[in-house]
């Protein structure tokens, strides 16, 4: 992390608790050069967060105001803190498992009230902490410690999800491409209403490793190849797996890919 | 260097008339008179009156804030959320909202945040009898959430005490930094009779930081039953809040025996060292009463019927009502059982609180369980004191 982002980090810690090779690490500095960009005051920034690997991105790393809550609840805390002071400005970040899952009734009913906040998801595809069984973001066929033949159910597609329930602001990137998700994360926290950046942020640990992924440049390598920037004539991925959109989205897209008969 | 502070409103003019009205209104005023100025809920019978109401009367305010929640485990997260921006907060539910709060008011205890819920209770389990009564949550709010914690509960038995107990919640709440409870019951909820909704009412708030923000403790003190200060998100105060085992300025100390006992006992202590205070009970005939009574909610109103038409009969019998739940009143029950031969202990659930009392009585403890959906009859009272009595 470049020193010039410590002004940011609670003193008295000795480093993160993630593993090598989290794309975590990447996201909270992402988010960090996002509010200094902004001039963000760090005082009457709220960062919010649930259970799980992500949900210590904020806390206790940033020195400002933290409440770690209790899991998949983090976005109803955070409507509850902002309804209360709207001058904090409140940014929750979370995991996958806690905000899609478990919180998935939160989820989508801040994106339908749209009231002012930021929702950072770090998708790592697995639930990290409890020890890497299926989250509702895992890809088909893809092996975890609850379906170690492969995973048979289709994974949600939070973008699509969070847009269809009315939110503001939706951007998907992956921390190999940190510099476009700083600028995502700028704009949802500049937007007036609900916005939701996805991060995706491999797990070497928990996804890695039981995905025959032999070393962690392997896993960024394939994620990378797997994302499509929209608008882009970037080549579709020549490898066999989960395909990623990337960029921004909104309420047009929607229905853009295979589904013609519901516009 | 901090403690909670005290204040009343400015006192008005001629004292206020009684008003006739429903006991879910005087309970979102009483609500409203200590200082709530956040409500979020989520419709449910026979509570939902206090939601429809707050929705007006908080809209009606600058400073006041309500919000319906996609759910009941929405709304105990949002209310802690507003309780850590500074606002005095509440929700309304019944049984089975309260199930779906049980982590939330784990949550509330161990971060020390003040929130008031008020439980309409209903027959249960589960969806039971919607719109008919019970007690069936006493024990609930008590141990429903993993964990050792202590909540403040309060027991009204008239439309006048869910106004004032809704106060005495919001009070003990923000001078303990707890969850408290208004536990009342359907028919009290939905009793209509007279009250004096008092507008000089005492008030208190949370202890606050004294001096320089950066040298606060939130979440500890050096004795070990003290109530830490609490600054609010946005001034500067960097908090660490969560509900993991953390040290006294808010860092998570997940493997540390010492943080973890020293916590968990303060969170108890600090409570029953005002026991004392937040104790309430009311005597009615006991001086020289050979069987007593003890009831709490509307059923002590069929229980004081029940008593004074045994006095008519010449039996010397007495009622102690028990204002407060939570705390238990263990050192009046026990004094009380050292001067009685029994103790007659009616309840709208299978025994829930007789059981607790059995645990401090020397005398024997009747229990009079009814969980059919109806009020107990001063009759049916009658009936176990006569077979207790002979």
């Amino acid at each position: 992390m470049a020193r010039a982002l410590d002004k940011y980090l609670r003193k008295g810690l000795s480093g993160t608790t993630f593993c090598p090779g989290c794309g975590h690490g990447i996201l909270l500095g992402s988010l960090l050069r996002a509010v200094d960009e902004l001039g963000l005051d760090i005082h009457k920034t709220l960062f919010v967060s649930g259970i799980g690997c992500a949900a210590w991105i904020p806390s206790p790393h940033i020195n400002a105001d933290t409440l770690h809550t209790v899991h998949g609840r983090a976005v109803a805390y955070a409507t509850g803190a902002k309804m209360a002071n709207p001058e904090l400005t409140t940014i929750v970040v979370s995991g996958d498992g806690d905000l899609a899952s478990i919180g998935g009734n939160h989820l989508i009913h801040a994106a339908r009230r749209g009231i002012d906040l930021t929702v950072i998801c770090a998708n790592n595809e697995i639930y990290g902490m409890t020890g890497g069984q299926t989250a509702p973001t895992t890809p088909i066929d893809a092996h975890t410690m609850t379906d170690p033949e492969g995973n048979q159910y289709r994974p949600f597609d939070l973008a699509a999800l969070v847009l269809a329930a009315g939110a503001d602001y939706v951007a998907r990137w992956p921390v190999t491409r940190a510099r476009a998700l700083t600028e995502s994360i700028k704009r949802a926290i500049s937007t007036h209403g609900f916005s939701f950046v996805e991060a995706l942020s491999p797990c070497p640990t928990q996804f890695g490793r039981r995905n025959q992924f032999d070393s962690i440049p392997a896993l960024y390598d394939d994620l990378d190849a797997h994302c499509v920037e929209r608008g882009t004539s970037e080549a579709a991925p020549a490898t066999n797996g989960p395909r990623f959109e990337i960029g921004e989205f909104s309420r047009s897209d929607l229905f853009a890919n295979g589904s013609a008969e519901q516009k | 260097m901090t403690d909670s502070t005290i204040s009343s409103r400015s006192p008005e003019t001629s004292s206020p008339k009684p008003e006739y009205l429903l006991g879910n209104v005087a309970a979102t005023e009483g609500a409203l008179a200590a200082g709530c100025r956040f409500f979020a809920g989520y419709p449910i019978t026979p509570s939902s009156e206090i939601m429809h109401l707050m929705a007006v009367r908080l809209r009606e305010l600058e400073d006041g804030v309500f919000i319906q929640m996609e759910d009941e485990i929405a709304s105990i997260s949002a209310l802690i959320g507003a309780a850590w921006a500074g606002k005095k907060s509440m929700t309304a539910t019944s049984g089975p909202g309260l199930s779906l709060m049980m982590e939330g008011l784990g949550y509330a205890a161990m971060t020390e945040t003040p929130c008031v819920l008020v439980d309409i209770q209903r027959a249960g389990p589960s969806t039971g009898q919607a719109t008919h009564v019970g007690s069936g949550d006493v024990l609930q709010v008590r141990h429903g959430s993993h964990g050792d914690y202590m909540p403040v509960a309060f027991s009204p038995w008239s439309v006048q005490e869910m106004f004032d107990l809704t106060i005495k919640a919001f009070n003990w709440a923000e001078r303990l930094r707890v969850p408290a409870f208004l536990l009342a019951d359907e028919a009290v909820g939905h009793l209509r009779e007279s009250a004096v909704l008092k507008k000089d009412v005492e008030t208190w708030d949370r202890p606050r930081p004294q001096g320089p923000i950066e040298e606060v403790t939130p979440f500890g003190t050096a004795e070990p039953d003290g109530v830490p200060p609490m600054p609010h998100f946005g001034e500067g105060a960097n908090l660490l809040v969560t509900g993991s085992t953390h040290d006294p300025r808010g860092f998570r100390k997940v493997d540390d025996p010492d943080i973890q006992d020293t916590l968990v006992n303060r969170l108890t202590a600090k409570v029953l060292s005002k026991r004392d205070e937040i104790v309430e009970t009311e005597s009615y005939f006991l001086d020289d009463a050979k069987v007593a009574v003890v009831a709490y909610g509307f059923t002590a109103r069929s229980a004081l019927a029940a008593v004074k038409a045994c006095r008519k009969e010449g039996k010397a019998v007495g009622l102690l009502r028990l204002k407060t739940l939570w705390p238990f009143a263990d050192k009046e029950v026990a004094k009380l059982s050292a001067h009685v031969r029994s103790i007659v202990f009616p309840e709208m659930n299978l025994g829930q609180l007789a059981g607790v009392a059995r645990q401090h009585a020397q005398c024997d403890v009747v229990s009079l369980p009814q969980t059919n959906g109806r009020v107990i009859s001063p009759g049916r009272i009658r009936g176990t004191i006569a077979k207790v009595w002979d």
